[in-house]
């Protein structure tokens, strides 16, 4: 029967240009998406979420409250129903784009999936309901696992020990600088500087300069990778350590590391590992056999424990021997069948102290203990290996469409750039942005600084070959059109909620705070 | 690229008019079109003193946070205040109203060692390649 209104179902495609192979082709299509306010430009007053029973007569609430705690007038809270309530948090929660969505290769942040076998592990009531001031008597299950987890984090990584309380990984670092620090003050010489890479992320000089260290940036490489000979030159006995992720942010691995390391070895520094890249040699190499004396673990990236907004972000810390004395409290010890924290300063009297409340992320242990178990030795190991295929499959797949700063073999992501389409006046933004409307979320954007207009690809081991293609396909439609329709680049994305956001303006006039009257474009 | 042929240059990106022992210091359009939109800039306070080489102030844009390099050592004695209210003034017009600080030079040497204009613009392809 023929639709009066004379529509066909072949307009919605070409309306969403899926067909003609334009854009859509991670699955993105047009969708009801509801506009909602702000929560306190709703609701009426007197309206009302919840139904309590009526107070008794003569009772007074504000007379069972004390003084100090009433406020005499409270304006501009929105007085709303449970409809309304749920409405505006499920709206909202529509606009968002997370791993359970889609694609989501963002370089260096590690974007995998979270399993939800490890959440529900994390949400048994034994666990969730401990609360951290019980007497270790009652606490013996949660320190058992902290005790578990310290020990497979240091087997994996090859240390002595590890550090669990550091909530992230730039907390991680910081901490690591700490003991560096406190080691080199113990044997008489705090020392100045810092040797960092000029490939290192932006929290490696931030943690040298929280802890007294001038930073001296040192060049890699034209194949992108550090060379003993730069690490020589910048050597002196005045140098407290260095800091080096291996692989490093382009993805290299830094295959003259344990010559470095005995460079500054042989001068009194030590050598920082940032482990943010550690998933690319998880159950294949050891940082601790390469030489490095501290590395800080993203449980949240390598072990799969949620991050991005979802966090919270869960940083343990591998020590050499040399600086065991040097650990942050609480640690957890093994003593007969019991376990005990560790909290008085006098049984390590070289501790850097507390630097984080209570014991650290103990959800996060939780789910990184759950994948650990999981997985085995054979399945970390597989989380590399497939991790580096992955990122190994795209790079081929979008090498001659994208251009590759960088000839050298990488691991577990992959930088271009932009260098080809600009020829045209296509930038990285431009390509970031219309893959969005495929339905991908960006990679990484302009970092790292060291390659212009860097985009840092990251798939990660849990994506599939069908994915891959699908983004694949995407990032070549977006080359092709860079050329055939530059302009049409220009105004990407159009199939989002909001389409391009004023960046610039963002940043240069931000509004970070609403007061009532303001007029919310 | 606009690369005016009365400033000197760095290899850095910033350019130097020499005015006397008053050098004021800004960076080059070839600085500001890769970095993109310019939204935050920090600037040293009047009376700092600065060093060769070594970094002055930041500037930021939506791509990236760059140092600034003082292209001499010497004393600071002028900073355009009003590029932090209006940071977009760096992109532009890099070389006159977004110019940065005005150093008092204390050593006259280091004037010989900054790139002139078609040095600079050598240095720039080069660095494209």
């Amino acid at each position: 029967m023929a639709n009066p209104t004379g529509w066909k179902p072949s307009m919605e495609k070409e309306a969403a240009g899926v067909d003609a192979g334009i854009v859509g082709l991670l699955g993105a299509t047009r969708g009801l998406v509801m506009e909602e306010p702000l929560v306190f430009e709703q609701g009426s007053p007197g309206r009302i979420g919840v139904s309590l029973p009526p107070l008794p007569a003569g009772a007074d609430a504000a007379s069972e409250l004390p003084a100090a705690l009433l406020r005499g007038e409270i304006a501009g809270m929105p007085e709303m129903s449970e409809l309304e309530v749920v409405r505006h948090f499920t709206r909202l929660s529509q606009w968002n784009w997370g791993i359970d969505t889609g694609f989501y290769p963002l370089g260096s942040c590690t974007m995998k999936y979270n399993p939800k076998s490890s959440e529900a592990l994390a949400r048994l009531p034994g666990f969730a309901g401990a609360h951290p001031l019980l007497p270790t008597s009652m606490s013996q299950g949660a320190l058992e696992l902290m005790w578990k987890l310290e020990r497979a984090l240091s087997e994996i990584a090859g240390f002595p020990a590890s550090v669990m309380s550091p909530a992230a990984g730039a907390q991680g670092e910081l901490v690591g600088l700490m003991m560096i620090r406190a080691y080199h003050v113990a044997r008489g010489n705090p020392r100045h500087k810092v040797l960092i890479p000029d490939t290192a992320h932006g929290t490696n000089p931030a943690s040298a300069a929280f802890n007294g260290y001038s930073t001296v940036q040192l060049p890699s490489g034209p194949d992108g990778r550090l060379h003993p000979e730069t690490v020589a030159k910048a050597m002196d006995d005045d140098v407290a350590a260095i800091m080096i992720t291996n692989p490093n942010t382009l993805g290299i691995f830094e295959s003259h590391i344990a010559e470095i390391a005995e460079i500054v070895h042989a001068r009194g520094g030590l050598v920082y590992g940032d482990g943010a890249n550690f998933n690319a040699l998880v159950g294949v190499a050891r940082p601790g056999d390469m030489g490095f004396d501290v590395m800080q673990y993203n449980l949240h990236k390598t072990f799969a424990t949620p991050h991005g907004g979802g966090g919270p972000g869960s940083g343990p810390v591998g020590v050499a021997e040399c600086l065991v004395p040097f650990m942050p409290l609480p640690v957890v010890v093994k003593e007969g069948e019991s376990y005990r924290l560790v909290t008085d300063p006098a049984e390590r009297p070289q501790t850097v102290g507390k630097v984080r409340e209570f014991w650290g992320n103990m959800g996060m242990f939780i789910r990184a203990w759950a994948l650990i178990r999981e997985l085995g030795p054979e399945g970390l190991r597989r989380v590399a290996e497939l991790a580096v295929l992955n990122a190994n499959y795209v790079r081929a797949e979008l090498k001659g469409h994208y251009n590759l700063p960088y000839e050298t073999d990488t691991l577990h992501e992959v930088v271009f750039d932009d260098k080809l389409q600009k020829e045209h006046g296509v930038t990285t933004m431009d390509v970031a942005k219309r893959l969005i409307d495929h339905g991908s979320h960006p990679p990484t954007v302009y970092f790292p600084l060291v390659v212009h207009g860097a985009l840092m690809i990251e798939p990660t081991e849990t994506e599939s070959k069908e994915t891959l293609d699908q983004f694949v396909a995407a990032m070549r439609a977006i080359a092709a059109e860079a050329s055939a329709d530059p302009e049409a680049l220009k105004a990407a994305p159009q199939k989002p909620f909001r389409a391009r956001l004023d960046e610039t303006r963002a940043a240069r006039k931000p509004v970070l705070r609403w007061t009532p009257g303001m007029k919310v474009e | 690229m606009n690369v005016p042929d009365d400033l000197k240059y760095t290899r850095d990106h910033e350019w130097a008019r020499i005015q006397g022992n008053r050098i004021t210091v800004g960076i080059t359009d070839f600085a500001q079109d890769q970095l993109g939109d310019v939204v935050f800039v920090e600037l040293p306070d009047v009376g700092d003193e600065v060093k060769k080489g070594e970094t002055f102030g930041v500037v930021e844009s939506t791509k990236a946070v760059s140092d600034l390099f003082a292209p001499v050592s010497g004393k600071v004695v002028e900073v355009n205040a009003p590029l932090v209210d209006a940071p977009e003034t760096v992109n532009e017009d890099p070389y006159e109203e977004g110019w940065m600080i005005v150093i008092e030079a204390s050593d006259p040497k280091e004037l010989g060692e900054l790139l002139d204009a078609s040095a600079y613009r050598k240095f720039v392809e080069e660095e494209q390649e």
